[in-house]
């Protein structure tokens, strides 16, 4: 294969990363923007979704494509519910500080992958893709599964867009976002909302690890990276917001799908992490975010 | 913190110090190695606990620091074939360089942000060791030969393998540590980084340099850590990648919670309950992580100040 299809195929890729990405670090951005709070579990939340969807898939047998359907509604609603518990029981007792919410959330993070590797166990577990078109180009024959997941994440990125900027709801959101005590005066039930939020946070995670676990499998650890890759994400869109959050995580997508393609996955992984610990020292707003507070 | 029994305290420091000693010989062969590895581990909980307790300043890297003492002694008996006190020397000196650097970089962001970014410096630092496998021995790690961990003074050599060695060996390092702890914390140093914790504007409006005085902190908090690693090393003879994982970040913050931040014996007794509660669980279930999950969850949201942060604030006010 040239170099020119060869890039197209690693685009491609990143691509895909990209889209799950833009998903999972959209949760983590909403979560942080609305209530302030830093969700270490979220990558656990990711894994939940990932392991569910095996779950449910085996449960149900049959065509694949029947059970994935159900594994795409039924997982994320369970994983918004244990977030939910989890909102009520432990982060509003804490009155959502930073930093003991860093630390309960760090207490979920190893209580979750713990139970899952008790009751899941270690292996790593395939789940069979609804369907299994393959899309021939000119140079190579391309999974349509796979561009099937960009489209339904740029779908599900638009849409909650559109919630956040057209519907009361979102309005809610970005009032209690901006400042919460003048919300709460204005009869908006800001602990309502945190609720709903952190639980929508996590439900986005768990929809990005149904779309992604067809293509690589489930397995309990595998919530580490998209934490990380998360984070990152966040971090160079600037914290809280939307637009940044997407723009980076195609960047971030792309060129860890082209830099992994032609270096080593490690030392790629090691010059990203660089690079965004030091546009957090040097430009902590984010690239494309504005100076807050 | 108040000013009224500075010898109420020391004596309580060297009592500590006196019973550890004399556990030495009543403790059974198992827990005598436990608790050896213990004060090592605890060392490493002060040198959390003079950032997080006193500073204020919540790190989720700290397993670099340790990681740079477990290298930087490692690498050099293993790979240059230097001497345990040369060794342990350099452990110490890559530890405060380290935390030097980092210090200047992420002392740079404050908060959230600072939380962040030590933890992505110490993944950078973890998968570095990961990449240069050839000389680290990757993710399988390195055992340092029986014969280099002898420390020879003239004549006479002592075989750090050996259990008693080992254990006052420990001892010495904790017990040096704790009176460093107890004296930096009742100097004018441990004042201004108090008064820092609780009022930075005020305390840089007094007059103070606080990015100094938290630079300081970072380097004598990173050399401790690294002080602990490199002991780690020479003490238990295993230098092993997973010393520097994320999980080795939050191990040190757990003890110190747990036993009582901003106290001096607290993470010893941070350390200790939480082998003693992992020791006894572990004869139920494997699922020691499970523990440390819901361990970090109940005292967040019921014991903040953690044990001796608790006794302090309902009996002994004087404790330091």
């Amino acid at each position: 294969m040239h170099f020119g299809p060869h890039l197209l195929l690693a685009a491609l890729e990143g691509l895909v990363t990209s889209a799950v990405l833009a998903l999972t670090a959209l949760g983590l951005s909403l979560v942080f923007g609305v209530m302030r709070v830093v969700n270490v579990a979220h990558g656990e939340f990711f894994m939940l979704g990932a392991v569910l969807a095996w779950a449910i898939t085996t449960a149900i047998g049959g065509h694949p494509a029947l059970g994935f359907l159900a594994a795409l509604v039924i997982a994320p609603l369970i994983v918004g519910a244990i977030a939910l518990i989890a909102e009520r029981l432990v982060l509003r007792r804490l009155n959502y500080n930073p930093e003991a919410t860093i630390v309960a959330t760090i207490g979920m993070l190893y209580i979750i992958q713990q139970l899952a590797l008790t009751f899941y166990g270690p292996e790593a577990r395939p789940v069979e893709p609804p369907f299994s078109y393959r899309i021939l180009l000119p140079w190579f024959g391309y999974s349509g599964y796979k561009l099937s997941v960009i489209a339904a994440s740029a779908l599900l990125l638009i849409a909650t867009w559109l919630v956040l900027t057209r519907t009361k709801i979102g309005l809610i959101m970005r009032a209690t976002q901006y400042d919460s005590e003048t919300a709460q005066a204005f009869g908006i039930p800001v602990g309502r909302v945190y609720g709903g939020v952190f639980a929508l946070g996590a439900m986005l995670a768990a929809i990005a690890a149904v779309l992604i676990v067809p293509i690589s499998q489930a397995h309990y650890l595998m919530g580490q990276d998209p934490l990380l890759l998360s984070f990152i994400v966040v971090i160079i869109g600037g914290l809280g917001s939307l637009r940044g959050t997407v723009v980076a995580a195609v960047l971030i997508g792309l060129s860890d799908g082209i830099i992994s393609m032609f270096f080593s996955p490690t030392l790629a992984k090691i010059i990203a992490t660089l690079l965004v610990a030091m546009v957090l020292v040097f430009r902590p707003q984010g690239l494309f975010g504005t100076a807050s507070r | 913190m108040s000013e009224a029994s500075p010898a109420k305290a020391y004596a309580l420091h060297l009592g500590a110090i006196a019973l550890l000693f004399v556990l030495s010989f009543l403790l059974p062969e198992y827990y005598h190695g436990l608790l050896a590895r213990i004060m090592v581990l605890a060392v490493f909980a002060m040198g959390y606990n003079m950032l997080f307790g006193y500073v204020g300043l919540l790190s989720l890297g700290h397993a670099m620091f340790f990681g740079a003492g477990l290298y930087g002694a490692g690498l050099a008996i293993i790979q240059l074939g230097w001497s345990v006190p040369a060794a342990f020397t350099a452990g110490l000196g890559c530890g405060a360089v380290l935390s030097l650097i980092i210090g200047l970089l992420a002392l740079r962001s404050t908060g959230v942000a600072f939380m962040i970014v030590t933890m992505m410096f110490a993944q950078v630092f973890y998968l570095a060791i990961l990449y240069f496998a050839a000389w680290t021995g990757g993710d399988q790690g390195m055992v340092v030969p029986q014969p280099a961990r002898v420390l020879t003074f003239g004549g006479t050599s002592l075989d750090l393998t050996n259990p008693t060695v080992r254990y006052m060996s420990a001892l010495a390092l904790f017990s040096l540590v704790l009176l460093m702890m107890l004296a930096i914390v009742r100097s004018r140093f441990g004042r201004v980084l108090v008064a820092i914790r609780e009022n930075e504007e005020r305390t840089k409006m007094l007059g103070y340099d606080t990015f100094s005085n938290k630079l300081a902190a970072v380097v004598v908090s990173g050399t401790i850590c690294a002080a602990s690693g490199a002991a780690y090393a020479l003490l238990f003879g295993y230098v092993g990648s997973s010393f520097a994982s994320v999980q080795y970040s939050i191990l040190p913050l757990l003890w110190v919670l747990l036993g009582g931040a901003a106290t001096t014996l607290g993470p010893l007794v941070g350390t200790l309950f939480m082998y003693y509660v992992i020791d006894v669980t572990s004869g139920y279930t494997s699922a020691y992580l499970l523990i440390v999950g819901i361990a970090l969850i109940l005292l967040v949201l019921f014991f903040p100040r953690g044990i001796l942060g608790s006794i302090r604030q309902r009996w002994l006010g004087w404790l330091p």
